[in-house]
């Protein structure tokens, strides 16, 4: 059983490692600001939610799942509208 | 565990290259961004240093607290750059400036190279009084915070205040009394409106849970009391509600209560414990917190007040 969690939290964090990675590929490659946004809030929601995902069955108790699963909607929370907020800047800004 | 080593190295390599390119940006948004960054960093190398405490306070003060100090700064240096436009400091000014930041760093780099083997330290006489009259809290840190060097920690929250007083002091005669200028534009983005209207109530519990676990656990009064102010600026950025007028009483109550409090319980402890700033054994614990809970709000109001800059008499920018 406790194989089974181990071999989850390693696809899962694994999985979380490869969109990090390509976000920031993206974020490096990419050719203008909305763009490279667009890469960032990929490595920040996806990534970081499968790396939660896989800490998840690594959690001490239900209260430090809860806790993680916590940080990763404020996150998400927060990345989505500082996106929001960045792209509209750079709207104004072409104008 | 071979590659945490590694991973130190390139962190350490990472902090030093990041410092160096806050210094070199020539753009003055960049190398605050830099400096935000630099602020996280420093958190991960204090936690790599099983320093948690300080992580947290770095987090918040250094990465986010300062960042928009900073910022707003920013915006009103270049403001002011279009009036003193042409006005750059002379090459010898230049050379002064360098020489002195170069002896500076020298000096302090001087001292922690020649420092003894081992470390002259305060740690056990600290540990062994934290064990004393700052029993009962799980916390080392918090006991050794407001219980070994209480006098430090009481001052430095009267340096708050002083720094308040210092910005309030630079606006315009008339405008004294007034409230700040808004943090935020007029119409402020919608995103910005429902990221403050669900990050606010959440902060600002998690706020006081980290004030509440620091008896215990990392976490404390500074810590807790940056991210209620910090919550409380991202409540004024979305202009869900504007900086107090200055001469408010409550808000002036709020500023002085932390050290108020601290010092008439240390002079309570001249008779009671007899000591100035001894606690009661019996009663140190809730003492602590009830100190503490003081010093949050002093905290949480004063921070945001250094970041809403001077009173302003009009009352839109």
């Amino acid at each position: 059983m406790s194989a089974l969690f181990d071999l989850f939290s390693f696809a899962a964090i694994g999985a979380g490692v490869f969109f990090f990675f390509a976000g920031t590929v993206g974020l490096i490659r990419f050719p203008d600001s909305l763009t490279r946004l667009h890469a960032l809030s990929k490595a920040d929601n996806l990534g970081l939610g499968l790396i939660v995902l896989g800490l998840l069955p690594r959690a001490d108790s239900a209260l430090a799942a809860f806790k993680l699963v916590l940080i990763w909607a404020l996150v998400l929370a927060s990345g989505a509208s500082t996106a929001q907020l960045i792209g509209r800047a750079l709207r104004r800004g072409q104008k | 565990m071979s590659v945490l080593p590694i991973l130190d190295v390139g962190l350490a390599f990472l902090v030093v290259g990041l410092a160096a390119w806050t210094v070199a940006a020539r753009n003055l948004f960049a190398s605050v961004v830099g400096y935000v960054a630099y602020g996280l960093l420093l958190a991960l190398v204090w936690i790599r240093l099983y320093a948690p405490d300080v992580a947290l306070t770095e987090a918040a003060v250094g990465g986010g607290v300062t960042g928009v100090l900073l910022i707003t700064a920013g915006k009103r240096l270049g403001a002011l750059e279009k009036d003193e436009a042409g006005a750059t400091p002379a090459l010898a000014l230049k050379i002064v400036a360098g020489a002195l930041a170069l002896f500076v760093a020298g000096a302090l780099a001087w001292v922690v190279v020649t420092l003894p083997d081992p470390a002259p330290t305060l740690a056990p006489a600290a540990a062994a009084a934290a064990d004393g009259p700052g029993a009962g809290l799980g916390n080392p840190i918090t006991a050794v915070l407001i219980s070994y060097r209480s006098f430090d920690t009481m001052l430095e929250k009267v340096v708050l205040i002083l720094a308040v007083i210092g910005v309030w002091s630079v606006g315009a005669d008339s405008a004294w009394g007034a409230a700040p200028a808004p943090l935020g534009r007029p119409q402020p983005a919608g995103a910005m409106v429902l990221l403050a209207q669900i990050l606010a109530p959440i902060g600002a519990l998690i706020g006081v849970h980290i004030f509440w676990v620091g008896a215990d656990a990392p976490g404390g009064a500074f810590q807790g009391g940056a991210l209620l102010a910090a919550m409380w600026m991202a409540a004024m950025m979305a202009r869900l509600t504007e900086p107090p007028r200055i001469d408010a009483r409550w808000l002036r109550l709020a500023l002085v209560a932390g050290p108020a409090v601290f010092l008439v319980i240390g002079f309570a402890g001249l008779g009671l414990a007899g000591d100035f700033f001894a606690f009661p054994p019996a009663f140190a614990k809730p003492l602590i917190l009830f100190i503490e809970t003081f010093m949050v709000l002093s905290i949480a109001v004063a921070l945001p007040l250094l970041v809403a800059g001077p009173p302003n008499g009009r009352s839109a920018r």
